[in-house]
């Protein structure tokens, strides 16, 4: 690929915006990651009291917040393929289509 | 194996069998080696070039990589370990587990298509592609390699031990028997053998610990709340909350950052996004890595719970006191000796697993990082590559042997926690900002990487880990169980503050024209 039509490319508002999207989505995902798992940390640490609280019969709190966050956890990297393969990968395609 | 042998199987009693020779496992475990054997022969045969030795020829499906990732992740520890450690302290094993897979939701948003789109065998090649490489290539390996090795000691005397208990061979012969075998996938098979090792070896052990839930739970008529109840009834309801495991919260928190960020720097682990053929296919193996991880934790936590009601807390601790043989009592509770042995052959394979994916990582880092970047300044041809690259898969196969016979009975519990803490010191910021930050330099890659491992190893010395734990003094030098907070601080921080120091234009330049290739797939290999 010649260097103008590179560069012509990384110029470009579409890919500018590709590069924009990504990291805002990546570490938006990134920091509520971290936030769901420090912040499970310090109730574990700070508020004991409160995980212990019951939930249905047999059940409690803590038990659902720890099975809940593996399940956030998966889920979580299931939005992300989603929104790559539907918008990420539609705005490469259409960048590329000029290449 | 004959017959005779197998119709000898002993009833389950009220005594254990766990140490005796089980026919059952012997003919289980034989019946593995034999089968994963046989794919390395025939792996062998496709394995030619550097790529197909190193990622498989780019040709595993994203679904396949997503188990042979678990596969790589689940070690027999957290089989052993987790469910172990849940049904000796309850919720607290919980709280452990989930640190290891909070990790692969980020391996996901910040590496994984980058990786697989700037790098070709190792993830030096992303952290090397736009700064100088001999400087890059020496500090990443030697961050790998010692990631690599502390990994493969923990594993190695596990595996020892672990054997010795299960099968009551001896020790010694356990860590030939591991050594010898992974050797073979990985010296004729390459990562074709070794990604179907891992891919069995997944399935054995999640469908293995699926059979082992089910049959417990059939005794709570498989209801959750009847299973907590009796925990409950005979325990206390403290046991479903978390209890003493995070006393001091920096502890927990540096703990959790060594195992959440290190997960996203080991070596093994991101060497497998080479081995499928896009960055889409990457980034649907983490999903479904990350769905696997997942249920196996949420099924630990069952096995726990269900050892600790059914087989009781005493019973287990007498025989370790880690726990460690919770999920194989549970399994000759439930199903009888012949299922004893089954899971106890899964538990072996496992390890197996393991350390065949860590062997190959570190003879790439040899290979292609040091020999042919360093030692080759960047030009070899391919035969000589490999050719190296096998020559260190026997160095490392020796290696790990002679690791694991010096550190027979020594207490290597920490080393695991110390292999994560330089992943997440050492590699895990390097790799990021290389991938992320545009001022970033060859100065500020080198210190950093220098500045992790270092932290990492000096301070969990001086930690209650080793300090205390291992060397028997009173009272720590350094107060946090796992280094972590301080050190993958101090890395980010080394790296930042040196490449403002001293800004690199060259590679500021590159940083580009390289986002063509981590946006696009614009020249990524094939």
């Amino acid at each position: 690929m010649s260097k103008t039509k590179t560069n012509e490319i990384l110029q470009s508002a579409a890919f500018k915006k590709l590069v924009k999207n990504r990291w805002s989505i990546s570490l938006a995902f990134t920091f509520l990651m971290l936030f769901v798992y420090i912040g499970f940390l310090m109730v574990v640490a700070y508020q004991k009291d409160t995980l212990k609280m019951p939930v249905g019969e047999s059940l409690n709190l803590a038990i659902i917040v720890g099975m809940g966050i593996i399940l956030f956890s998966w889920l979580i990297t299931g939005v992300y393929v989603y929104w790559a393969n539907n918008y990420y990968d539609a705005a490469v395609k259409e960048i590329k289509k000029d290449l | 194996m004959s017959l005779n042998l197998l119709l000898q199987v002993s009833p389950a009693g009220t005594t254990s069998t766990l140490g005796t020779a089980n026919p059952v496992s012997i003919a289980i475990f034989f019946l593995f080696v034999a089968v994963t054997l046989y794919i390395t022969y025939w792996a062998a045969k496709k394995t030619k070039t550097g790529s197909e030795f190193y990622a498989a020829g780019r040709n595993i499906s994203g679904f396949q990589n997503g188990l042979a990732l678990a596969g790589d992740y689940m070690s027999a520890a957290s089989f052993l370990g987790i469910a172990g450690m849940v049904a000796i302290r309850g919720y607290d094993g919980l709280i452990y587990s989930i640190g290891f897979l909070v990790g692969w939701p980020l391996i996901m948003f910040l590496v994984a298509e980058p990786l697989r789109n700037l790098g070709k065998y190792t993830f030096a090649d992303v952290v090397a592609y736009r700064l100088r490489q001999r400087p890059i290539r020496i500090a990443s390996s030697v961050g790998s390699l010692m990631t690599i090795a502390f990994y493969l000691i923990a594993q190695m005397v596990g595996a020892g031990t672990l054997i010795q208990t299960l099968f009551g061979l001896d020790y010694e012969i356990a860590v030939f028997v591991v050594g010898i075998v992974m050797t073979c996938y990985v010296l004729f098979g390459g990562m074709i053998a070794t990604t179907w090792v891992q891919i069995i070896k997944a399935v054995l052990l999640l469908s293995g610990a699926t059979i082992l839930v089910l049959l417990a739970m059939a005794q709570f008529n498989f209801s959750p709340g009847a299973l907590f109840d009796s925990v409950k009834e005979q325990y206390g309801a403290d046991m479903l909350a978390p209890g003493g495991y995070i006393t001091n919260p920096l502890d927990a928190i540096s703990l959790g950052l060594a195992l959440m960020l290190g997960t996203a720097g080991l070596p093994h682990i991101l060497m497998r996004f080479y081995t499928v053929p896009d960055d889409k296919a990457a980034r649907k193996s983490v999903f479904v890595a990350t769905g696997f991880i997942g249920y196996f934790y949420i099924l630990t936590f069952f096995i726990g719970f269900s050892a600790m009601a059914l087989v009781g807390k005493d019973s287990i601790e007498v025989l370790d006191k880690g726990g460690n043989m919770a999920a194989l009592l549970l399994a000759e509770h439930t199903g009888g000796s012949a299922f004893l042995g089954f899971i106890a052959s899964v538990a072996f394979a496992t390890i197996l697993a393991v350390v065949a994916g860590l062997t190959l990582s570190g003879a790439s880092s040899i290979s292609h990082d040091l020999y042919v970047h360093v030692v080759k300044k960047g030009v070899s041809d391919e035969k000589g590559e490999i050719k190296v690259a096998k020559r260190a898969t026997i160095f490392l196969g020796v290696l790990a042997i002679g690791l694991g016979l010096i550190f027979k009975g020594q207490n290597v519990a920490f080393m695991v926690g110390l292999a994560f803490s330089i992943a997440a010191s050492a590699n895990f910021p390097a790799l990021l900002m290389s991938i992320i930050w545009k001022g970033f330099t060859t100065r500020g890659a080198v210190l950093s990487i220098v500045t992790g491992a270092i932290l990492s190893l000096v301070l969990i010395v001086l930690s209650p880990t080793v300090w205390v734990d291992v060397f028997g003094n009173a009272e720590a030098i350094f107060p946090l169980k796992n280094p972590a907070l301080v050190s993958m601080t101090s890395a980010f921080v080394v790296g930042i503050i040196a490449s403002l120091l001293g800004p690199e234009k060259d590679a500021a330049d590159k940083f580009e024209s390289e986002k063509l290739r981590t946006y696009l797939g614009v020249g990524s290999e094939k």
